[in-house]
């Protein structure tokens, strides 16, 4: 054929053979969208700035002992939340199971910022509880002690309550997945039931549990709003005002550094713990045998369940509702519809540009599954793990050096400044979320494409289509459920996320979470409810996804 | 050079995963309309050299080519989709998302709207599907599945068709049919096809010739009925059809085995005495004789209907089988009268 006969001849780089075009694409993506967490971590290869010295000598130990200490209260807290309502729902029959069974799941729609704020609300001095205390007791400023909310205390109360939900459906599934038999085998043996759980059923989850418990560690490093809405000085805090606060970006970059290592050490205890999962799944699973609890047991069960849907995400919610729509606000006006619509069109767009890159990067390691693509997508879909905060740092360093470089060049040759080109860009602020989402739609491409068999692929080649023809005739629309679902996650995680918006929007830009944290930083409290409330209705639609997913599974 | 291109030509092609040599030195082809069959047992290789061919796995060396035109060779690679060749694929790999008629049509994109639709219609009568059109693969039975692959392999028509296992996600009654009709249809079309198969009774339905491959390597290629009755080593004699490898050693130039009347003969020549060899006796090549002075014990029997498989021992302690009538009811333990017909007996 002279097809091949001429590429065999001639040789640019655009007549390079197929394969190697594949290779080159998905090198040169990995590489670009690693960019960030390379930069952060060469950092650390300049020199340090005389504001470490101040840094040492002021805050930096509150940093590391405060993300220390958020970690470990967010650790324990999501451990007991998420490990006990587990076990309720895995294994005991109680009214109201089922709907617990989903229910428990809400408190991921609800932002850990947005709790905050609303918890704020709640519980300060003129919020509604102390208020009723004031009138009902005659008490009067000062006359009675009531918790700080505002503390690392709140903060870590907060943080737990929207992030036990990792823990709790990792355990969940492990629970489920346990063998009954060899759970009554521990009770033949002489043990009850509290005593076979601590010594079979929490042993056998450990590695579930482990791997949700960094989940939301992970997240809880990550978290930005709440920490800074609150006044705790951890990392997130700190680099953003080392940036923003000091203009030293530079250090800032150090100082994510530092943050990130903590993160891949938390990464690497995940990768693990998910490794030997599979080791402790072999066991074979007979019928589920809950236990029937009776009397006030199930009182207790049922409350228990209800106290935690309830406070992680009923009453938050509720109290947005009436605020968005009590008196004395235009809440749903104008600018609001302008600022969602500002929020769509950029979730939007970062949720395609995701998505295209998802494929791009799946369909090639579908096409050579080797060392070199493997290692590339992995790479690529890093990005996860690390702070919005820190991705932050990372794109704007590279980028306002090229802006810089553009500006110099054209000032020099042309006598004109091109200002600020990419810094403070739509386009900048669309890398950051591609370098920080790309995992989510990455995995929902994946686990679609997995299910389709690679026959189907090379029939289609035998039959004449190109490799790009076959993602487009066969793969996509047999995937059409999978990108759909890989849009929508990135949207909803687009639509929440704060710092990597806060610091990279483009001036006078501004999203739904973004005017939450400025009428929340402002005390306007009941102004912020109205761009909450949206943030938490669509945030409710992945946990749909999720429960129904779920639900397919266990069938 | 001036003779015709065969349809299909391998040349010493070898075919490796990293270091694993999956294809070692294959050479075969095929002409214009002839029907080949790669047989062997599973990671023989037989599957590796149809996806060379197919343009699925680069050659590590040796070159195919197909009608003339190089394909495949270590420096030079034409894609899967530029090489006009159809394949069948064993889980029929129809795409699910497609109607039967999209399915056939899938390869026809270069057709006009009008022509296309005629062609597809053509190939679904072909296969006995005309009313099939709108349907989905899943609505379909296994058999009708493995239709609408053929027919969708054909539509393009293409230089070869290669058929991975076609037959073996059917059930057994199905498959004797479906192979004896599949044949018939590519023949009808004068289509040149490559058959993969484990199965030596679908080899014998379908192909004119069949390679028989193990280990990477190339057995023996030949027809059916030289493989079956003059097989060329311990491997084919084994692989293919039943019976039992004896080794004997030579009495003289005459006989072998004296006492039961196992002598070489023109086709197996002459040993010298003394010398071993090894000789395959097929259950039908012992034929029972009331009239023989050979009396074997019988060691075993199955019952399959219209025969017995009777196991018997032989004066050295050696096994042959026996594949008598079932009127014919020995017991375990007695004798049983049987004559070797010498005509069969090969010498490896």
């Amino acid at each position: 054929m002279e097809i091949g006969a001429d590429a065999h001849t001639n040789r640019s780089l655009l007549q390079l053979p197929r394969m190697t075009r594949w290779r080159l694409a998905l090198v040169a993506t990995a590489l670009l969208l690693s960019l960030p967490v390379l930069v952060i971590l060469g950092s650390l290869a300049l020199p340090f700035s005389p504001v470490w010295h101040h840094l040492i000598e002021t805050v930096l130990s509150d940093y590391v002992v405060n993300s220390l200490l958020l970690m470990a209260g967010v650790g324990a807290g999501t451990f007991l939340l998420g490990v006990s309502m587990a076990w309720l729902v895995a294994m005991c029959e109680f009214p109201g199971r089922r709907l617990f069974s989903w229910a428990l799941l809400l408190p991921m729609a609800m932002p850990a910022y947005i709790i905050a704020y609303t918890y704020t609300g709640m519980l300060d001095f003129s919020g509604p509880l102390q208020s009723w205390l004031r009138d009902s007791f005659g008490w009067r400023y000062g006359d009675y002690w009531f918790p700080q909310i505002r503390s690392l205390g709140g903060a870590i109360c907060m943080l737990s309550l929207v992030l036990y939900p990792y823990v709790y459906l990792l355990a969940r599934t492990a629970f489920a997945a346990q063998s009954t038999a060899l759970l009554e085998a521990s009770r033949s043996l002489g043990l009850g039931a509290g005593r076979t759980f601590f010594s079979v059923g929490l042993p056998m989850a450990r590695p579930a549990i482990a791997g949700g418990v960094s989940l939301a560690l992970m997240e809880t490093l990550a978290d930005f709003g709440t920490v800074d809405y609150f006044g705790v000085s951890a990392f997130t805090t700190g680099i953003f005002r080392t940036w923003y606060g000091l203009g030293e970006l530079n250090t800032a970059a150090q100082l994510s550094s530092f943050l990130l290592l903590f993160v891949f050490t938390l990464f690497a205890i995940e990768r693990s713990s998910r490794g030997r999962m599979r080791f402790h799944h072999a066991a074979t699973r007979g019928q589920v045998t809950r236990i029937q609890l009776q009397g006030w047991r199930q009182i207790v069960c049922t409350a228990a369940a209800a106290c935690v849907v309830l406070a992680g995400f009923a009453l938050p919610a509720t109290q947005l509702l009436l605020w968005a729509a009590g008196p004395g606000s235009a809440q749903f006006d104008a600018a609001f519809f302008a600022l969602a619509g500002n929020t769509f069109m950029l979730a939007a767009l970062a949720s395609c540009c995701c998505l295209g890159v998802a494929l791009l990067l799946a369909y090639g390691k579908r096409l050579h599954p080797h060392r070199v693509e493997t290692v590339a997508v992995r790479t690529a879909a890093m990005g996860y793990a690390v702070p919005g905060t820190v991705i932050a740092v990372g794109v704007l360093v590279p980028f306002a050096w090229l802006d810089n470089q553009v500006d110099g060049f054209l000032r020099e040759h042309f006598g004109i400044s091109s200002g600020l080109l990419l810094s403070g860009s739509l386009a900048a602020l669309v890398f950051a979320y591609l370098v920080r989402f790309l995992a989510v739609s990455l995995q929902s491409v994946e686990a679609g494409l997995a299910r389709i068999r690679p026959s189907l692929d090379d029939s289609a080649r035998s039959l004449g289509a190109s490799p790009a023809s076959v993602l487009r005739r066969v793969h996509v629309p047999m995937l059409r459920a999978s990108l759909l679902s890989a849009l929508l996650l990135v949207f909803v995680d687009v639509l929440k996320e704060l710092p990597a918006t806060l610091i990279l929007r483009p001036f006078n830009f501004n999203t739904l979470a973004v005017r939450t944290y400025e009428l929340a930083s402002d005390e306007r409290l009941v102004d912020a409810a109205a761009p909450a409330l949206a943030i938490v209705l669509i945030g409710l639609l992945p946990v749909i996804l999720l429960n129904r997913g779920a639900r397919a599974g266990n069938e | 050079m001036n003779e015709m291109p065969r349809q299909l030509e391998l040349q010493s092609v070898s075919v490796n995963y990293g270091d694993v040599v999956a294809a070692k030195d294959i050479s075969f082809g095929l002409g214009a309309g002839e029907i080949g069959c790669l047989l062997g047992p599973s990671g023989c290789g037989k599957t590796t050299l149809l996806r060379a061919i197919a343009g699925f796995e680069p050659v590590s060396a040796g070159s195919i080519s197909l009608h003339g035109e190089l394909i495949s060779s270590p420096s030079h690679n034409v894609p899967p989709e530029q090489r006009r060749v159809g394949m069948v694929f064993q889980d029929f790999a129809l795409f699910p998302h497609l109607s039967i008629e999209d399915n056939v049509g899938f390869g026809l994109r270069t057709l006009a709207r009008r022509e296309r639709r005629r062609r597809v219609e053509e190939l679904l009568e072909l296969v006995g599907l005309g009313d099939f059109h709108a349907r989905f693969p899943h609505e379909l039975s296994g058999g009708q599945q493995q239709r609408v692959a053929l027919a969708r392999a054909l539509a393009p028509e293409p230089e070869i068709i290669l058929l991975d296992e076609p037959f073996s996600s059917l059930d057994s009654a199905l498959r004797e049919t479906l192979a004896v009709e599949v044949r018939a249809l590519l023949k009808a079309r004068n289509v040149t096809a490559v058959l993969v198969t484990h199965d030596q009774h679908e080899a014998f339905a379908m192909a004119d010739s069949i390679t028989l491959l193990n280990e990477g390597e190339i057995v023996q290629s030949d027809s059916a009925y030289n493989l079956y009755h003059h097989p060329r080593t311990r491997f084919a004699a084994a692989f293919i059809g039943d019976g039992a490898l004896l080794t004997l050693t030579a009495a003289d130039d005459k006989q072998w085995l004296p006492e039961i009347g196992l002598s070489p003969d023109s086709e197996t020549g002459h040993p010298e005495p003394g010398a071993l060899v090894q000789v395959l006796v097929r259950p039908e090549d012992v034929v029972y004789d009331p009239q023989s002075r050979v009396q074997l014990t019988v060691l075993r029997r199955a019952f399959r209907g219209a025969e017995f498989l009777y196991t018997l021992a032989l004066p050295d302690g050696q096994q042959v089988q026996c594949l008598a009538s079932s009127q014919v009811d020995v017991a375990t333990g007695e004798a049983l009268p049987v004559r070797f017909n010498q005509r069969h007996i090969v010498l490896l």
